[in-house]
């Protein structure tokens, strides 16, 4: 009898996901998860709670689609500050720092799952992953969900028609820049160069690759007195090349976050940098071949690039005054089934964002998943090649979202012509340095 | 005389006024105090702790050269927007108002931009300004117009005024065309029989019967400007290139909900509320005395 109601309880969910039922009535303990996935995105976390609240009949995981990221992070911490946070949000990579703050508001992973008895090796999941989202002792405060990282994605029609190889693609800078510098002589398509989230692609991909901090302190990690680090040659260097090849017409600027790569899958860019996570919507619009292959590097900087850093976001447990030990566990349960080889795999394959396991990789890879989609595991190679370093680990820096624009901003002007690299360098290391001060006053306890 | 006879009870007319006071104070007073309060604290994003700076907020908001040209962009956001909008508006309402065929048709056409929400009047504006899929975009760069507004911050600008200015005429289409009806049509017969010509009409009897409306128009305007265009911004330009864009409203959006400094944000809002006031009574003061009703 019970069981049947169980069953008639979860059909009903599934046929109205936003009708609440009361805590109760079906015996199952309720879990509040906010995410801010969109489009088929957002229906593939739908499904992939769906699927938790099939595996089981002890908990329910209601998901509710926040808006965009940012809201679901203002979301959730307004809601926490009114004494109703959800047990679950989902929160973008850049708010890491922000939440890893909040001391009372959250509850650490790894403290979680202790008190749930469950027992997550963190040596499951990809280093370039699991550091993001780790404190300085190794142990995950939060969990990984959807990561991505920043991939190069080539026109390999626009490559043919310029006379390049489309089975020796660049993999230096100097290579990079030799090509679409060929593209434009030969006119083999209208944009050489674009890209996406210029923040993230050109300055923390490339410090993480070159192994040279964004910012002191282990960008970060190891306190919040960390001061920017765009004194750096290589920023000088990689900014001076951007303003070079924008100059010359090889690289052209498509606007802030996402904008920039909206003329890849167009036909109309030879080169895009973008999410690993683009490539639902490159298999749906391209009508032309293409590759998707890691970062390029400065060859006269290294010889052997280390990994890159992840983009996409992770799961926090918030705390709240009423919050039962019934229901922690459930949060804890629902963070062992998403990390299940299966569920893992599952995930990886329908969204296109890394696995969050190693394993689901080896079976992926197993199973040929990446001889049928070439490319796809360009991102996974590109996190897990070397192990992290205090440079390469990731970022946690307080007010990353308004240190991204700054760059971004800065980075604008730089392109409009009204300063060079140096300044905009330095001028965007001195508005950093402003946030990451502001931040550390703010979190001091 | 009459008024004072209604109650006799001291009580019963605030009685009466409480509900509308209460949600005055809930819903306008009480936030406004808030913002106040936090203008002077610096707080980490859950509020977990605090502390009171007195006006450090204020001070680093004026010490900070982009605030300036934040100030500057609000200043002429504002200026043209209210100007285009209310210019284009009074044209139009002054040829629909001719006794033409089909007149209803062009006055319920010219309506319909109203009820565009601002986000999506943005996206209609990237359709026809994007310089890759804009069909204006296209155009003025197939005829050799270096035509970007995604890093050319004055043409971002023009961009984001023209948006905004767009979708508020026909709200001033709507207020001007019925200023225009409610003007006595002996006057302008009589005007007419004296040989003025439609020009002069227009301009020495028109247009000041038209003041108070005018008026009326100038104050929602601005207030328009400096607190509805968020959407439009947010959608087109997101404040840049540069901080192009980036009028008061946006930065105290950014500011708090994306950069979750609630401190700065509050401190800037007060800052709009006093510009906002200061500006209401500027225009009461000076302008309202060359009204005529």
């Amino acid at each position: 009898m019970q069981r049947r109601h169980i069953l008639l309880g979860t059909s009903g969910l599934l046929a109205a996901p936003f009708v609440a039922p009361s805590v109760r009535a079906q015996g199952r303990t309720e879990i509040q998860f906010w995410y801010g996935l969109g489009g088929a995105l957002g229906e593939r976390v739908a499904e992939q709670v769906t699927r938790f609240n099939e595996s089981q009949s002890r908990f329910r995981v209601n998901a509710n689609f926040r808006g965009s990221y940012v809201e679901v992070m203002t979301g959730a911490i307004a809601a926490w500050r009114a004494g109703t946070p959800p047990h679950i949000a989902q929160v973008f990579e850049v708010g890491t720092a922000t939440m890893m703050a909040a001391g009372p508001a959250i509850r650490p992973t790894h403290e979680l799952l202790g008190e749930a008895g469950i027992t997550l090796d963190p040596k499951r999941y990809l280093a370039g992953v699991r550091g993001y989202y780790s404190d300085t002792q190794g142990r995950m405060v939060s969990m990984p969900h959807n990561s991505s990282s920043a991939v190069l994605w080539i026109n390999l029609d626009a490559f043919e028609k310029a006379g390049l190889s489309t089975t020796d693609l660049p993999k230096t800078w100097a290579e990079i820049r030799a090509a679409a510098q060929k593209i434009k002589a030969t006119n083999a398509a209208e944009i050489p160069i674009s890209t996406a989230w210029p923040t993230w692609v050109m300055f923390e991909q490339m410090s993480s690759i070159h192994d040279v901090g964004l910012a002191t302190k282990a960008n970060g990690f190891e306190g919040l007195d960390a001061q920017m680090n765009l004194g750096a040659p290589i920023f000088a260097k990689h900014t001076n090349m951007l303003l070079e090849m924008q100059r010359e017409g090889t690289f052209v600027y498509g606007g802030r976050d996402g904008d920039g790569f909206a003329s890849f899958p167009a036909g109309k860019a030879a080169m895009s940098f973008n999410s690993s996570a683009g490539r639902a919507q490159v298999q749906r619009e391209a009508k032309f071949r293409w590759a998707s292959v890691v970062l390029p590097y400065h060859g006269d900087l290294t010889q052997s690039p280390r990994n890159g850093v992840i983009g996409g976001a992770s799961l926090w447990t918030l705390t709240a005054r009423n919050r039962t030990a019934e229901e922690y566990r459930g949060v804890a349960e629902f963070y062992r089934f998403i990390s299940e080889v299966e569920q893992d795999k599952w995930w990886h394959h329908v969204t296109g964002y890394v696995p969050l396991t190693l394993a689901a990789y080896e079976a992926s890879r197993a199973e040929g998943f990446y001889t049928q989609n070439p490319g796809a595991d360009a991102a996974i190679i590109q996190l897990s090649r070397a192990e992290p370093t205090p440079n390469s680990q990731g970022f946690r820096l307080g007010g990353f979202v308004e240190i991204r624009n700054i760059i971004q901003e800065e980075l604008e002007r730089g392109f409009q012509g009204q300063q060079n690299a140096e300044t905009l360098l330095a001028n965007a290391n001195r508005r950093a340095d402003v946030v990451l001060r502001n931040f550390e006053r703010a979190n001091r306890r | 005389m009459q008024r004072k006879a209604i109650f006799n009870n001291k009580l019963l007319p605030y009685l009466l006024l409480a509900p509308q006071l209460a949600i005055t104070f809930v819903f306008f007073f009480w936030p406004a105090g808030e913002a106040v309060w936090y203008s002077f604290i610096r707080q980490d994003a859950f509020g977990i702790s605090t502390q009171f700076v007195w006006f450090e907020n204020f001070t680093d908001l004026f010490a900070d050269p982009l605030y300036h040209q934040v100030i500057i962009n609000t200043i002429i956001f504002s200026v043209s927007v209210t100007f285009l909008s209310m210019a284009f508006a009074l044209g139009l309402a002054v040829l629909a108002d001719r006794h033409i065929r089909g007149k209803d048709a062009y006055r319920t056409l010219l309506i319909w931009p109203y009820a565009v929400a601002p986000a999506v009047a943005a996206i209609l504006y990237i359709f026809l300004f994007h310089p890759d899929i804009g069909l204006i975009g296209r155009a003025l760069k197939g005829m050799g117009v270096a035509w970007n507004y995604t890093l050319n911050g004055n043409q971002a600008m023009l961009v984001v005024v023209l948006a905004a200015a767009w979708k508020q005429v026909s709200y001033n289409f709507l207020f001007f065309l019925a200023g225009l009806q409610s003007i006595p049509k002996s006057v302008l017969e009589a005007a007419a029989i004296d040989g003025a010509s439609p020009l002069h009409r227009f301009r020495t009897v028109i247009f000041p019967l038209l003041s108070p409306t005018s008026f009326f128009l100038l104050v929602i305007n601005i207030t328009y400007a400096f607190f509805d265009t968020f959407g439009i911004i947010d959608a087109l330009t997101k404040g840049g290139p540069g901080n192009a864009t980036q009028t008061l409203i946006y930065r105290a959006y950014v500011d708090g909900r994306v950069n979750l400094d609630i401190g700065a944000s509050s401190a800037q809002s007060v800052v709009l509320m006093i510009a906002v006031m200061a500006l209401t009574l500027v225009q009461f003061r000076f302008i309202e005395r060359k009204v005529h009703y």
